[in-house]
């Protein structure tokens, strides 16, 4: 996967969760437009006219907390929101999000969230753990990716991966 | 090794398996329902559009697929989407096809037990974050997203990454109208929302070796609230008699061993617990029923995966029975099965003398899909599992959580009560 430059848009909120990422009657819609027409509709209804391809979301821990809707990272990757900085993840959400290659759960530290303002336009460097902000000239670190994690993410998700003849450890 | 490590190391052909290692298991059972499903189906469509081939599901015989969130169907979608599902269930061979309105179908949590689908010491997956449920039952029970769950379709395995396993000792003997519902409100407050994320629950001790194993489901059901990949109960004579009326399969139990490490050992004493409710807009957020009797509602939901099955229902009637309700109150049996039982026992007709009205097996409003959601500033008191903002209809609405014991009282009184206050 390849991380680009992109505006943040951030909701400094602990346990956003899938009702509010896609509220539960638009889980029986599997049309990713329209999903991603309602994104983040429980916290703010304008947010898909908010988002550009390439942006990231900026948000408080345990993001995706809740139900082990897929429709959530489809919603938010339809709308082009390429990476979720969080200082931690929901696990369903998680793995939904890598397994599916739709966008990167990249976990930060808490104290990083205060740094990064709504707005910032930010590059994420994988190989060498790190945030850039353009904005505000300065790198925040990144929790490294596991082995398992960074193939199926350049396999393109699950399905595309194929190297699963044994387990590897670690 | 503790019973999770043992069940996930004899699924993936290891001797040997610690928490953190990243390995791919064999899946004993794979469950879909009328959400997850036609997600699943897309993800698969999708792939053979890209020229690859999706010709025969890798064990039709254990996959099994349940009609719940939105039937009867709520609208044309939903209608839709049920039948993509049938048609899909039909071509691939799947024989267990739940169906809605065709003999026994409801809450797919419900049926994995009610019908003995899922045995101790199997690997359990399912497209629906509840999957832990069926962890009671002492398998190894999760919950996955579309993709992961195609891929299981296709291959039968799919990779784990082995939980470390927080082990919750539940002494003492559980009092009067205190259900495993107030047990696990307390030990989601306890650890947060958050506090299993990644993790396994397991429960044992004295008040688990007593309670039934309905009790034992609503334990593992809501480990999902504080974030846990799976909750667990060692098999017993409990869960053997249990499935023994439900199923002639045969299964070979795992036991975590003697010296099995565990990440953190919380005790509990249940003795002096108080009939608990979790306040919106989180699972964690507790008060006791007593705290909080002046909070009027609007309506009491007695329903779900957690909160409609047969106990639960004879716990709402023994509080309902002879006595009218004062706000509209909806019982959902989470089964067919369970229906037909509490009809056999008495329990709908105390519901409906009661003034409630009983309504078919199905999701209905606990995902605020429809059949009875909230408006805008309603308040409900419900046996169902989660409340977040929106979680049963309307954004502003509220939505207090409690066991059936506790909203079959409130129903009766319009505000949230303790039902051992009920006399006066
Ligand atoms: S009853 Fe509620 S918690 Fe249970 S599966 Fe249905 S929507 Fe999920």
């Amino acid at each position: 996967m390849n991380i680009k430059k992109g505006r943040v848009h951030k909701y400094n909120r602990d346990n956003i969760d899938t009702d509010v990422i896609i509220p539960g009657p638009y889980l029986k819609i599997h049309e990713p437009k329209e999903l991603a027409s309602h994104a983040m509709e429980g916290i703010d209804p304008d947010f898909h006219n908010k988002v550009s391809p390439g942006d990231f979301l900026l948000c408080g821990s345990n993001f995706g907390c809740g139900s082990s809707r897929e429709h959530a990272p489809i919603a938010l990757s339809t709308l082009g929101i390429q990476a979720i900085l969080a200082p931690s993840f929901a696990r369903i959400f998680y793995r939904n999000a890598v397994d599916g290659g739709y966008l990167l759960p990249i976990e930060i530290e808490r104290s990083t969230i205060d740094l990064i303002e709504d707005g910032n336009t930010i590059e994420i460097d994988l190989p060498n753990y790190k945030v850039l902000n353009l904005d505000k000239n300065e790198t925040y670190g990144i929790k490294p990716l596991s082995d398992m994690i960074i193939k199926i993410v350049e396999a393109g998700g699950l399905l595309y991966y194929s190297d699963d003849a044994k387990g590897s450890t670690g | 090794m503790t019973i999770t490590e043992k069940i996930l190391a004899r699924a993936s052909g290891k001797n040997v398996i610690s928490p953190d290692d990243v390995v791919f298991g064999n899946v004993d059972k794979v469950m879909m329902h009328d959400v997850s499903g036609p997600g699943v189906i897309k993800i698969l469509n999708e792939w053979e559009k890209k020229g690859n081939r999706f010709d025969r599901v890798w064990d039709p015989d254990k996959v099994w697929i349940s009609e719940d969130h939105f039937v009867p169907a709520s609208d044309r979608i939903s209608a839709e989407n049920v039948s993509t599902l049938s048609r899909w269930a039909k071509k691939y061979a799947i024989r267990r096809h739940f169906k809605y309105g065709l003999g026994q179908y409801g809450i797919c949590h419900t049926l994995s037990h009610e019908e003995g689908l899922v045995l101790p010491g199997q690997v359990y997956v399912g497209g629906d974050s509840h999957t832990n449920t069926t962890g009671a039952m002492g398998a190894f029970a999760a919950g996955l997203g579309h993709t992961d769950i195609a891929y299981v379709l296709m291959k039968g395995k799919i990779w784990f990454k082995v939980p470390h396993t927080l082990l919750f000792k539940l002494h003492g003997k559980k009092p009067d109208y205190i259900s495993a519902k107030d047990v696990i409100l307390h030990i989601i407050a306890d650890i947060g929302i958050e506090g299993a994320n990644y993790k396994c629950m397991q429960f044992t001790g004295d008040v688990v070796k007593e309670i039934s194993m309905e009790e034992r489901l609503t334990l593992t059901n809501m480990t999902t609230e504080a974030g846990a990949k799976s909750g667990i109960i060692e098999p017993d004579s409990t869960t053997y008699d249990y499935l023994s009326k439900r199923t002639t399969s045969n299964y070979s139990p795992i036991h975590g061993d003697e010296n099995a490490e565990y990440l953190d050992v919380y005790e509990y004493e249940i003795d002096q617990l108080e009939p608990t409710v979790a306040k919106p807009y989180s699972p964690a957020n507790i008060k006791t029923a007593r705290e909080l009797e002046n909070i009027e509602i609007d309506k009491a939901y007695i329903g779900s995966c957690t909160g409609a099955k047969l106990e639960d229902l004879r716990m709402s009637a023994a509080i309902l029975d002879g006595k009218k309700v004062r706000v509209r109150t909806e019982v959902l049996p989470a089964a067919q099965s369970i229906y037909l039982k509490a009809l056999q026992e008495g329990l709908i007709d105390i519901f409906i003398k009661a003034g409630a009205v009983v309504g078919p097996p199905t999701c209905g409003a606990c995902c605020g899909a429809h059949m009875g959601v909230l408006a805008k500033d309603e308040i409900c008191i419900s046996t169902t599992n989660r409340n977040f903002p929106g979680r049963m209809g309307h954004v502003d609405s509220k939505t207090y959580l409690a066991s059936p014991l506790v909203v079959a009282a409130s129903a009766l009184k319009g505000r949230i009560i303790d039902p051992r206050d009920l006399e006066n």
